[in-house]
């Protein structure tokens, strides 16, 4: 069983999708995807442990021996973003179960399960190969459904948004897909231990340069790293609340995963300091923060306003990343686990109150914090976390990141660090001031508090912000 | 039963659980016991070198210090609780009680705390628990009164705090031992604990606040903020020499106010503070005799201070309110609360034989012995005035002068029976000192009862006694008028309020100009901006898929360009 873990993770979803697929009732359908999620958060919670305590795990698939047949390779970094990636599935479905049926058409609902399954094996399968080809395999699973997710929006943008996230997505995973192919073409190997081991002499040959560039930045597209960030607002805004949720907390995190693996574990130590490429994550880094935090003031849609916010935060990852230091790395892990708690609280909190009220303007939402005072909690408390106020998640991984950047004295990549958490401070007011300081809409004067099921998953998750804000040992999160 | 290793603090917290589910002659039972066999305890059982702590996470909270210097502390603050438990019985307002007690719990938890962290915390319940016998009087006026003493009272612990992050950054220690002034830290703390003290500019909230709190709650407050406050300096600051001058400022200022004041609490009020003053600055001089003078003068100032409040108490209790102007004549009808009243007005005056005598007397002496001359004449200026602001202006307004007329009926026998307790106390330990002196904690060999120094002090209190009938007959004292007086508060109550009005109109007005022609500009910038290309490309609300391919490009030949050139 144990050495069938890393499988079963990937496999479990991945059968279950066609099945749910072929289901008519909806619920069913629902009980099914739930029935997995839950599965798999045990089962990756086992693999953390295992490699906790005896190390990587490797698994050989097919039983045929690395580097010629697929190796799943896990060690503590991608067993803890599988454990977010299963946590935050298993929190968003008993989530779904309203938010879904209320956005979504009923005949619809089964294929929207089994897109979301697809798309969980697909990250998830990310995340636990040790083959670089496989990873493109992988990606495009989790692409192609979450295009299909996008598209199930209420609107009619939803579409549009999905077109343009497809043409966007594909440019990226091509974009990887040449870099692995010059890569192979020099090393002749697509293991990731195995082309470790050969890189190292071959770092000289322009191929292998430019192999690392269009890895990377195909990678930086999903990743949606400034100015690549282009299909996310209007991904996040249009898609059915759930999938806004799911994707915020994971799909960009997986993203930043595979460039934390490319970097560091494929690419010999060293290797990047001969490239630009820390200087463009810095750039891009700082410009992220500061351009989506202002774009992000001036929204008047609340979901897009998030989504502007979750680009503003991938440039504080591509700072730590840029900072290239252990520290800097630290602080970037830390802050994709913390964004993931915080994004998906405050998302889940902005559709409690489209449930409610259906629509997410600013002047749909104004005057509901004092009718829906749990609701409003959480986007209080999620919006300190964004901030970065100490006792809550998003100090630690902003205080990691200042003190990476203080290491190097990097003075100005530290003014932009706490800038951008003044600007933070700024648009989370107006979402606050919007929603308990402005007279509540005529219409919305019988609103009440959402429902129980929609509310406990986001303080599930309201919660964890504090906790880890409070617990703050970064081993105790793989950092 | 008895565990020399008990917190004294928890006797009290634990009363004031009690006290908030039980009504009537249990819950009195219950607060009494807690200060009497707390007290006995400490008295009888715990010796002066016990450390007890307390691990939370990897950090040891020292919830119990005890030295002779703690222990003088803790014996006062139990004997003032006990009297003051007593002397509130009648109240049927276990708001009130509760709060008193953790107040007074609290006040124990920091007298005994041995780090800082351990002091923080109790310094904090000590203003959040004080603040209730303030709005326990339930008007607009004491809540208002209530939240500025709050925010000063927070505003101390968040100083304390950050001072002592910032003393453990310095010296690696956060022991609440001497502290002095070698590191930023050690300015911030003083500045925390010169809040709770009343230092000069930092004392309207207790002017302020004492007044407006309930007829008990005055004489529960003026026993422990600043008393602790004292103590912690005794601790943390003796001999620093800013602290000489500090004292002698608040030694004198506070006599014009309580001169003019027509709001009898408020005259008590300001001689708080005056008698704070003598207290820090024998903390400032910092010798073995003055350190203890400031000691024995806050263990005599306790009981005599809290006497004096609680005569008012009664007085307001009875009558309704405390204003000079419009009391006179009571001692027909409250004869025993007016023998009281006198008893603790002779103390503070510092009549031989009282209590005030034999703790200035050792603060008096040493400052000649040091050549603190200007001080030392500062000090006895403000002895005189002490005498006639609160030992002779506080009863004669309340209970002679011209007869107002009103026949209230005698204190609650509670209330006299607290009282009666501080008199025989003050008395006590004015015609028998060596019992206080032999347990102060520095050695020394004084006695106060020698020629010179009772002839100096009678003659100073005669003629301050003199000068007040001349004034009062001439008709140059000022009158008692209804008004309230704003000293320092002013800054904040008047000046700033006004100033902020008229810059916030300005800044309106120059934001509303400027915005204008901020905006239309903008406008006409926006408008020629927007029709070109550009905008319409780039800032439309969602970009055209296009313009990522347009990006990617650029970011890829950009990135290679600098791979090729600059990167070998």
């Amino acid at each position: 069983m144990k050495g069938h873990l890393s499988l079963l993770l990937v496999v479990i979803p991945l059968l279950a999708a066609p099945v749910t697929a072929a289901l008519t009732r909806a619920r069913l359908a629902w009980a099914i995807a739930f029935a997995v999620t839950t599965a798999c958060v045990i089962l990756a919670g086992m693999q953390l442990w295992a490699v906790l305590n005896d190390g990587i795990i490797s698994y050989e698939l097919g039983g045929w021996a690395p580097p010629w047949g697929i190796e799943y390779r896990i060690d503590e970094l991608n067993a803890l973003v599988a454990l977010i990636i299963s946590g935050i599935a298993a929190v968003t479905l008993p989530y779904a179960l309203l938010s879904a049926e209320q956005e979504i058409p009923e005949d619809k609902l089964p294929l929207f399960y089994s897109a979301f399954l697809l798309c969980f094996a697909g990250l998830l399968g990310i995340t636990q190969t040790g083959d670089i080809f496989n990873v493109f395999v992988f990606l495009e699973i989790s692409s192609l459904s979450s295009y299909a997710l996008i598209s199930l929006g209420q609107k009619r943008q939803a579409l549009t948004s999905a077109y343009q996230y497809l043409i966007m997505g594909t440019l990226g995973a091509t974009f990887f897909l040449i870099g692995v192919g010059l890569i192979y073409s020099v090393t002749g190997t697509l293991n990731m231990a195995d082309l470790a081991q050969r890189l190292p002499e071959l770092t000289h040959l322009k191929t292998v340069h430019t192999g690392f560039a269009f890895i990377m930045i195909g990678f930086a597209l999903k990743l949606a790293l400034f100015p690549l960030h282009l299909w996310l607002p209007n991904a996040y805004t249009y898609a059915p609340t759930v999938i806004s949720v799911f994707l915020a907390a994971t799909a960009t995190k997986v993203a930043l995963y595979v460039m934390l693996r490319v970097l560091f574990t494929v690419f010999p130590e060293g290797f990047v300091s001969t490239t630009p490429a820390s200087e463009l994550f810095i750039l891009s880094g700082i410009a992220a923060i500061l351009s989506a935090s202002v774009y992000a003031i001036y929204q008047a849609n609340v979901k897009r306003l998030l989504a502007y916010s979750s680009v503003a935060q991938i440039g504080y990852m591509a700072l730590g990343i840029g900072l290239a230091s252990a520290m800097g790395v630290t602080a970037a892990i830390i802050h994709l686990f913390n964004h993931a708690l915080m994004k998906g609280a405050l998302f889940m909190a902005i559709g409690a109150i489209i449930y409610r009220v259906g629509a997410c303007r600013m002047e749909n939402i104004q005057g509901l914090g004092r009718q829906m005072p749990w609701t409003f909690g959480a986007i209080v408390i999620g919006g300190m976390s964004l901030i970065g106020v100490p006792g809550t998640a998003g100090f630690v991984s902003k205080w990691y990141l200042v003190l990476a950047a203080l290491e190097q004295e990097a003075w100005i990549t530290v003014a932009v660090i706490l800038l951008g958490s003044l600007l933070a401070v700024v648009y989370m007011g107006k979402i606050v001031e919007a929603l308990y300081f402005r007279p509540v809409e005529e219409t919305n004067v019988d609103v009440k508090e959402a429902p129980m099921l929609l509310l406990a998953p986001a303080w599930v998750l309201v919660i964890a912000n504090i906790y880890f804000g409070l617990q703050t040992e970064p081993d105790r999160r793989g950092g | 039963m008895w565990m020399t290793e008990l917190p004294p603090f928890i006797p009290f917290f634990l009363a004031a659980a009690l006290a908030l589910f039980t009504r009537g002659h249990l819950q009195s039972a219950i607060m009494l016991a807690a200060p009497l066999l707390g007290g006995l305890h400490l008295w009888l059982y715990v010796p002066a070198d016990i450390v007890y702590s307390l691990p939370i996470l990897e950090y040891q909270l020292i919830l119990m210090r005890t030295d002779q210097l703690s222990l003088v502390f803790g014996y006062i603050f139990h004997i003032a609780a006990f009297v003051l438990v007593v002397y509130t019985l009648h109240l049927k307002d276990t708001l009130q009680h509760v709060a008193g007690l953790v107040y007074a719990g609290s006040a124990m938890g920091a007298t005994f705390a041995g780090d800082l962290i351990t002091l923080f915390i109790f310094w904090e319940l000590l203003a959040v628990s004080s603040v209730f016998l303030i709005w326990a009087n339930r008007t607009t006026e004491a809540t208002q009164a209530g939240i500025r003493y709050l925010v000063y009272q927070v505003l101390s612990g968040v100083l304390l705090l950050a001072g002592a992050l910032i003393h453990h950054h310095y010296t690696g220690s956060l022991a609440f031992d001497f502290i002095g002034l070698n590191n930023p830290g050690g300015w911030l703390i003083l500045l925390a604990f010169g809040i709770k003290c009343a230092f000069p500019f930092l004392h309207t909230w207790l002017t302020d606040a004492y007044p407006a709190s309930t007829h008990t709650g005055a004489a529960v407050l003026s026993v422990f903020t600043t008393k602790v406050a004292i103590y912690a300096l005794a601790r943390g600051y003796p001999g620093t020499d800013i602290l000489i001058y500090i004292g002698a400022i608040m030694t004198c200022f506070p006599i014009f106010y309580a001169v003019l004041e027509n709001d009898l609490r408020r005259v008590l009020s300001y001689s708080l503070i005056n008698q704070l003053g003598f207290m820090v600055c024998a903390i400032g001089i910092g010798t073995a005799l003055s350190l203890n003078g400031a000691v024995a003068h806050a263990f005599a100032h306790i009981l005599y201070k809290s006497l004096l409040f609680m005569s008012m108490g009664a007085v307001m209790y009875r009558v309704g309110h405390v204003y000079a102007s419009d009391l006179g004549g009571l001692y027909k009808s409250m004869p025993k609360t007016t023998a009281l009243c006198i008893i603790g007005a002779a103390s503070i005056s510092a009549v031989p034989l009282f209590s005030g005598f034999v703790a200035k007397s050792l603060v008096m002496t040493e400052l000649l012995q040091q050549g603190q001359i200007v001080v030392w004449l500062m000090l006895l200026f403000a002895s005189a005035g002490v005498l006639h602001h609160a030992g002779i202006k506080v009863p004669f307004f309340a209970f002679y002068a011209h007869d107002s007329g009103l026949r209230p009926k005698e204190a609650p026998v509670n209330m006299l029976i607290g009282m009666f307790i501080t008199a025989v106390l003050c008395i006590a330990i004015g015609v028998q000192p060596q019992y206080l002196y032999s347990i102060l904690p520095w050695e020394m060999d004084y006695w106060p009862y020698d020629v010179t120094h009772v002839l100096a002090q009678l003659q100073l209190l005669m003629f301050a006694a003199l000068a007040f009938v001349w004034m009062e007959i001439k008709g140059y004292a000022p009158p008692e008028l209804h008004s309230v007086n704003l000293d320092a508060e002013w800054f904040y109550r008047r000046l700033v309020p006004a100033g902020v009005q008229r810059s916030v109109n300005f800044l309106h007005m120059a934001k509303v100009s400027t915005l204008t022609m901020l905006t239309g500009n903008i406008q006409r910038m926006q408008n020629k901006f927007g029709r070109s290309p550009v905008a319409r490309y780039h800032l439309s609300e969602s970009w055209p898929t296009g313009s990522m391919v347009f990006w990617i490009s650029i970011i890829l030949v950009v990135y290679l360009l600098l791979d090729i050139v600059f990167y070998k």
